[in-house]
């Protein structure tokens, strides 16, 4: 099969432009970028090869259902099993199957328009070189997370996901709050790996493989076992951790100290989809504990909502974008959740293409302007209108308004969840894409449309960021039609029938469903027309209205707060009996000892007198008393 | 009739006066002939052994003979301690020789 080297060649291709860009080319700005282009490009054709060569052999090979996916793996460490020790096998493989393939392009794809976009935004920037180093090292290991074919490998990945996560988002480290800002980032994710790392572990010690392909014949054989419970459980933290879910979500909007195209990837194509791409690649392991799956969607439905809430009040235009990330993986969570890989897939994979416009929309505006305050901006439509007419597509996209592809994604999601009899997580669903709707075009209406601010002198940005802007305006108008009925009609497939190698899912078009959530994307496009648009009601006064709610809403629930008095208070107290315990007790303990030698020491060596005759007495002595023993029978003597 | 208990009585007498010697004398020489008390008194019980004994070979003779050579060698060495501690200490009281004191 060609797909496994070209698979290894697109996960390479990033890695050797960091090591180039590292080692090489550092003081040559231009090249440093243009090494992390080609490389970005290279692994985006050798995707999109891959992606044909799947499409093509799973359309003609094998009947539904059957895993038409193919993979390599070399032993990478072996210990062998002594006695009742088990030993360990980890092993690097590829795994090339439609899940994989569809990732790798939405990767390549998004972290290729980012690339070249920094062309433009990050022109002039001291650490432009590094800038790009640290983009190929994130695409190399997204990329090879994505072609992971086991858990161990995954993890590794995960963890340098983690790592570039962190040098990208702190990139601006003489800023104080961009490096707490990413030490906030790497330290949340930590405490979310451990779950990972410990469910895996155990995943280990019961089935004795990492292996994908292994792991879904032996999990049938363990439904409904406890420690199945206990491994999803355990390996769920992760990605909530990665994909920023309630209570790890604190992370990402922080994130948006890094610079803007940083946050694009992070928030479409690397990092947050992480955690969704993990669960459908483990889906088997997790749809055979209910439990788990319920908790999922339940996490997702609460922080689709909870950070959809915060996003009605942010005025920072990438605190508003980041909030409906959360909202939106909230979504994928959900629609995961009630058991719909499929529509979680469909979601990400859209709102990879709208997110990242969105974001770099925003990154066009601030570019131009300086400025992240949309109630500092306005009347921006006019003078910057590419950036204008493609941040209303993604908007447009995210609110879930036919045709764009977030309303297909979106129906799917609500569509999968009222099909697995979740009618609350439906009408949550619903309430979301209103929100979502209402907040978008209050950005929109605030920062784009009414009086132009006159001291900023707004221009539209150079080709480099308008050719991405351009071109992820055109895949978020067609992307979400490979999720409809006339997809599948025409080619006979659709998207979720093509991801999803258990049972094909027939992709309908609910009318009910399209229909209210239409309505909704439209109740609040209104409604934000009404307050942000016309201002016929004063958005200070809906404030005042709402006092108590909004401050809460502002002050973004006050989980910061919490997390902050947590840590401060609870884990210092702890940290402080933990001391405690170590200095008087264990160190009471081991300097007991040494207290007790010495004092010993001290009393024996009033015996050592130095004077030879009382030695040889003592000799003498021991000698008459040896002999007595040994020859008196009473005393147990031999000699008689 | 003086049998092989007069000679281990004498012997032990021996060994004792030159135990109490070795142990009580301050002076470094008279402990040096203590110690060569004791070795002859243990020469006297091989030398008794050997008469009174049933073993055909003159085997506790031989040892005695080994020990007296043994014993010149030692009385050579130990005088010649004795007499660089005196040259260095103007001292052969044993007493004094406490360097080895904890």
């Amino acid at each position: 099969m060609i797909m496994i080297p070209s698979a290894i060649a697109l996960v390479a291709a990033p890695l050797a432009a960091f090591v180039l860009i590292a080692c090489a080319t550092r003081k040559a700005p231009t090249l440093s970028a243009l090494i992390a282009v080609l490389a970005v490009g290279a692994s985006l054709g050798l995707s999109i090869g891959n992606l044909v060569g799947v499409i093509g052999g799973s359309m003609t090979g094998g009947a539904p259902g059957a895993f038409s996916g193919t993979h390599a793996a070399l032993p990478w460490l072996s210990i062998p099993s002594v006695g009742r020790f088990r030993g360990l096998e980890l092993a690097m493989g590829v795994l090339v199957d439609p899940l994989s393939a569809t990732m790798c392009v939405i990767v390549s794809l998004v972290a290729f328009l980012v690339t070249v976009y920094s062309l433009g935004y990050m022109k002039g920037d001291p650490g432009f070189s590094r800038y790009f180093a640290y983009l190929s090292l994130f695409a190399f290991s997204m990329l090879g997370l994505v072609v992971a074919d086991n858990y161990f490998q995954t993890f590794v990945f995960w963890e340098l996901v983690g790592l570039s996560s962190y040098l990208l988002i702190g990139f601006w480290f003489e800023k104080p709050s961009a490096a707490d800002a990413s030490r906030k980032a790497f330290v949340t994710n930590r405490w979310a790996d451990f779950g990972f790392l410990t469910g895996i572990l155990v995943l280990f010690s019961v089935f004795g493989t990492f292996d994908f392909g292994q792991l879904s014949t032996a999990l049938s054989g363990a439904r409904g076992s406890a420690m199945l419970a206990v491994i999803a459980g355990l390996i769920f933290v992760g990605p909530l951790g990665k994909s920023a879910q309630f209570p790890f979500h604190v992370w990402l909007p922080d994130a948006m100290e890094g610079p803007t195209p940083v946050s694009a990837l992070i928030h479409a194509a690397t990092m947050v989809a992480a955690g969704v791409y993990l669960i459908a690649r483990g889906f088997i392991l997790f749809a055979s504990v209910p439990a788990v799956m319920e908790t999922m969607a339940y996490i997702g439905g609460f922080t689709a909502l909870f950070a959809a809430s915060i996003a009605l009040v942010q005025t920072d235009i990438k605190r508003i974008l980041a909030y409906s990330t959360l909202s939106q993986l909230g979504y994928m969570f959900m629609a995961l959740g009630v058991g719909s890989m499929s529509a979680g897939m469909f979601h990400l994979t859209t709102h990879a293409f709208f997110k990242a416009l969105l974001f770099l929309g925003a990154g066009s505006v601030i570019h131009a302007t300086g400025e992240q305050d949309i109630f500092k901006m306005g009347g921006l439509g006019g003078k910057m209108k590419i950036t204008a007419a493609t941040f209303v597509i993604g908007a447009l996209a995210l609110s879930g308004v036919f045709p764009l592809a977030g309303f297909w994604s979106k129906d799917d999601i609500l569509f999968a969840s009222l099909g697995s009899g979740h009618v609350g997580l439906y009408a949550l669903g619903l309430g979301v894409a209103f929100m979502t709707a209402f907040y978008m075009f209050r950005l929109i209406f605030t920062a784009f449309g009414g009086r132009a601010a006159e001291r900023l002198h707004a221009h539209e940005s150079g080709p480099a960021m308008t050719i991405p802007l351009l071109i992820l305006a055109a895949l978020t108008i067609i992307a979400g039609l490979t999720g409809s009925p006339w997809f599948k009609s025409a080619f006979g497939f659709s998207f979720g029938s093509f991801i999803f190698f258990g049972e094909p899912e027939a992709s309908r078009l609910d009318l009910l469903t399209a229909g209210i959530s239409t309505a909704m994307a439209a109740g609040g496009i209104a409604l934000a027309w009404v307050v942000y648009g016309r201002k016929i009601v004063k958005a200070e006064r809906l404030a005042a209205a709402f006092g108590p709610l909004y401050r809460l809403l502002q002050r973004k629930f006050y989980v910061d707060e919490i997390y902050g008095w947590i840590f401060s208070k609870v884990m210092l107290l702890v940290g402080v009996i933990f001391d405690w315990i170590d200095h008087t007790i264990i160190d009471g303990f081991f300097d007991g000892a040494g207290a007790a030698a010495r004092a010993t020491g001290r009393k024996l060596r009033l015996t050592q007198s130095g004077r030879l005759q009382a030695y040889a007495l003592i000799i003498f002595a021991a000698i008459v008393i040896a002999v007595v023993v040994i020859s008196t029978g009473l005393l147990g003597g031999t000699l008689n | 009739m003086i049998g092989l208990s007069q000679y281990l009585i004498l012997s032990a007498l021996l060994f004792c006066i030159g135990f109490i010697g070795a142990v009580a004398k301050r002076n470094a020489i008279a402990v040096l002939m203590g110690v060569e008390l004791m070795l002859n008194a243990v020469n006297l019980n091989l030398v008794a052994f050997d008469r009174f004994g049933s073993h055909a070979a003159p085997l506790g003779q031989a040892f005695a003979v080994f020990i007296i050579a043994v014993a010149a060698a030692e009385v050579a060495v130990g005088l010649a301690i004795i007499l660089t501690l005196y040259r260095r200490r103007a001292s052969t009281t044993v007493d004094d020789l406490d360097a080895l004191k904890g």
